[in-house]
């Protein structure tokens, strides 16, 4: 019963932020409802019995691309002023918001060790004393292994275009030459003078 | 998992793979100055490809528990793609040093190979993923192949609007595979095959419409074209070569792949999507090619209005229209490449090239074999009986009245008659209108570029109907391998 409830809630969360990122004015909110909505996934992962995905998607997608993407948002010319102006009127919404986060953490809590959500098909269905890690690493790196060289190549093509279009030969910059500094011999750059009392160096 | 015995059925894009790591390291040691070599190079490995794939990796076996097909289908599309890559790689070079943007970097070369490994993935395809992960290194290597040309505008253009649209485009294939992969529990086209064969839910049949809705972009048919002339346009014409030919062919591969291995049981289902699609094609890319002035972004309505071709093969369902389509390809490679290399020729007094439809006026008497060459590509690709244009087109014809469509047959031959029209007018322009004189004569390091166009002519010319006797069994086999 539980576990219905906590899939309901974690699924009509999912669909209400995804439309409110697409629908919102300030791409700031855009953001964060995104980082809503893939919070919520996350707690879908955790009923479905796949934790590693949801940590997986929690550190990767709300950890790193969100605030990549708010790196972004910054870089848009926002009047923050005007953004800043009313924090008290709304504190109370962000405490409420945050309260409910906090509900959603524990009814997915319960969710979850309650038994989680039945899935009515499985493609394979593992053995249940394999850690999730394990269970993907085993198929990753065996049936799957072409799959994951070929998406290497993707990650290698994605590489080189970001280096093709991107890098400039500058010219008149002094690059370090390791080798002519290490050849570089004492009798070289010294030499012995004898100068006349009264008289300079000429160098 | 069988190791050794596996590998050997990707022989091809292991040669390939293996092939473009070497020469990106020479490319990196090498730099600007070892552009030529790693083409010539690059060249090589893919006629190399080209010779692996005559073992093995044509078997017809699976490798990796079927997520990779090594069959006769496979192998004749890697053909093509090969054929069709080596010669947008072989051009370059001359188009790249003539215009006054960037000069071409030892990189074109090798993304080229990349993205050729990644067509042979989609073309092999035994599973979702596999199919997934080809199609995107397929991509990424052609948004940025479309941006080659840093400094010029239109280049970059090219590259961002393919990029956001295919961008957009994945994502809707991903969401019908999800679905697909949900409803059917497994990513197998033979597990998935067996779903659609049991009782196909409306989940499946959803699925099923968003991954047709996903390939029908890649393939630019009607209504996902949209990208097609605005890229064509803007691309480096060596790239666009790549994208109108090696690309296409496995776009479409991919959709008889997915339609008759993955899908074959929803035969009734697809059916209705790849019929309007194809009829779509046909009429709105002869119609909208009419009021063009720029000769690339014609070029590219004529290949929505042939991928229309090709989908009538495919809504026939039979092995015969499959056999059509691999045939239809086959002559629509040849043609389309003649075509780009004649524009590739089209260069002003300090060799810019030229886009416009009006500066082929008179070209018939400025440049009488030129002019000759593409009117032959033109007659052909608009189907005119002589040329080979001729008989893919009465092939796939064929495929959809044996089929007991006679509606769509005779829709696309109404089609066939209204996209003549512009191909038509080409040729008037150039024989018929007074010279503009603004295409100056040929130069001497075109001379390859004017070998592969007589190749290309003599190959559609009325000489290669012989090529139909051998050719036919070939795509038979290649075809049955998909039943």
């Amino acid at each position: 019963m539980i576990q219905a409830i906590a899939f309901y809630l974690f699924a009509g969360v999912v669909i209400l932020s995804a439309g409110l990122t697409i629908s919102s004015r300030n791409p700031v909110h855009s953001v964060l409802w995104l980082i809503l909505a893939f919070f919520n996934a996350a707690g879908l992962m955790v009923l479905c019995g796949a934790e590693f995905i949801a940590m997986l998607l929690v550190i990767v997608y709300v950890g790193a691309v969100a605030v990549l993407f708010l790196f972004v948002v910054m870089m848009l010319d926002i009047d923050f002023a005007e953004l800043r102006a009313g924090f008290v009127r709304y504190a109370p919404v962000g405490v409420a918001l945050a309260l409910a986060l906090a509900a959603e953490v524990v009814i997915g809590f319960f969710g979850y060790t309650a038994g989680g959500v039945e899935l009515a098909v499985k493609a394979a269905p593992l053995d249940p004393t394999i850690p999730n890690i394990e269970g993907i690493g085993r198929l990753l790196y065996s049936r799957y292994l072409f799959v994951f060289e070929g998406a290497g190549l993707v990650l290698l093509v994605a590489m080189i275009g970001a280096i093709v279009l991107t890098y400039r030969e500058r010219g008149g910059v002094r690059r370090q030459s390791i080798s002519s500094q290490v050849n570089r011999r004492a009798k070289d750059s010294t030499r012995n003078m004898q100068p006349a009392v009264g008289q300079g160096v000429e160098l | 998992m069988n190791g050794s015995s596996d590998l050997v059925l990707i022989l091809p894009e292991l040669v390939l793979t293996v092939g473009a790591l070497v020469l990106m390291l020479v490319a990196a040691w090498g730099g600007q100055a070892s552009t030529r070599a790693v083409s010539w190079a690059s060249v090589a490995v893919l006629i190399g490809a080209g010779i692996a794939l005559a073992g093995p990796a044509s078997s017809g076996a699976d490798a990796f528990d079927g997520l990779f097909r090594a069959d006769a289908f496979a192998a004749y599309a890697k053909v093509l793609i090969y054929v069709a890559t080596a010669v947008s790689i072989i051009v370059a070079p001359a188009f790249f040093a003539r215009t006054s943007g960037d000069d071409l970097r030892p990189e074109y070369p090798v993304l080229m190979l990349l993205a050729a490994v990644g067509m042979g993935m989609m073309v092999s395809a035994g599973d979702m993923l596999v199919l997934y992960v080809g199609l995107e290194l397929q991509s990424l290597a052609a948004y940025v192949l479309a941006s080659f040309m840093r400094r010029d505008t239109r280049s970059a253009e090219a590259g961002l609007k393919y990029f956001v649209l295919g961008a957009l485009a994945s994502g809707i294939l991903l969401y019908g595979i999800s679905l697909v992969y949900g409803f059917s529990g497994s990513t197998e086209f033979d597990l998935i095959a067996a779903a659609y064969d049991a009782t196909p839910g409306t989940g499946l049949l959803i699925g099923l419409v968003f991954v047709f809705a996903g390939i029908a972009f890649k393939i630019a048919a009607v209504p996902f074209h949209m990208w097609t002339p605005d890229v064509y346009e803007g691309a480096p014409t060596p790239v666009v070569v790549s994208f109108a030919t090696a690309q296409k062919v496995a776009a479409v591969a991919l959709a008889l792949r997915v339609a008759l291995d993955a899908m074959g049981p929803a035969l009734l289902q697809w059916q209705q999507i790849v019929i309007f699609a194809s009829l779509a094609s046909i009429l709105f890319g002869a119609v909208a090619a009419i009021g063009q002035t720029n000769i690339k972004r014609l070029l590219a309505y004529s290949s929505i209005n042939n991928v229309g071709f090709a989908l009538m093969g495919l809504g026939a369902g039979t092995s015969e229209g499959a056999a059509a389509v691999l045939s239809y390809m086959t002559v629509y490679v040849v043609m389309t490449l003649g075509s780009f290399l004649v524009v590739l020729q089209m260069r002003g007094a300090d060799g810019e090239p030229i886009e416009s439809i009006a500066s082929l006026s008179g070209l018939s008497r400025t440049r009488p074999g030129l002019a000759a060459a593409f009117a032959m590509f033109m007659f052909s690709l608009a189907g005119i009986p002589p040329l080979l244009g001729f008989y893919p087109k009465l092939a796939v014809f064929w495929a959809a009245t044996d089929a007991g469509l006679f509606g769509f047959a005779v829709a696309g031959a109404v089609g066939s008659v209204v996209g003549a029209y512009y191909y038509l007018k080409i040729i008037k322009t150039m024989y018929f209108d007074p010279p503009a004189n603004e295409i100056v004569g040929r130069d001497a390091s075109s001379t390859l570029d004017y070998g592969l166009i007589a190749v290309a002519a003599l190959v559609i010319s009325p000489l290669g109907y012989l090529l139909i006797k051998p050719l036919a069994p070939v795509t038979a086999a290649a075809a049955s391998a998909l039943f």
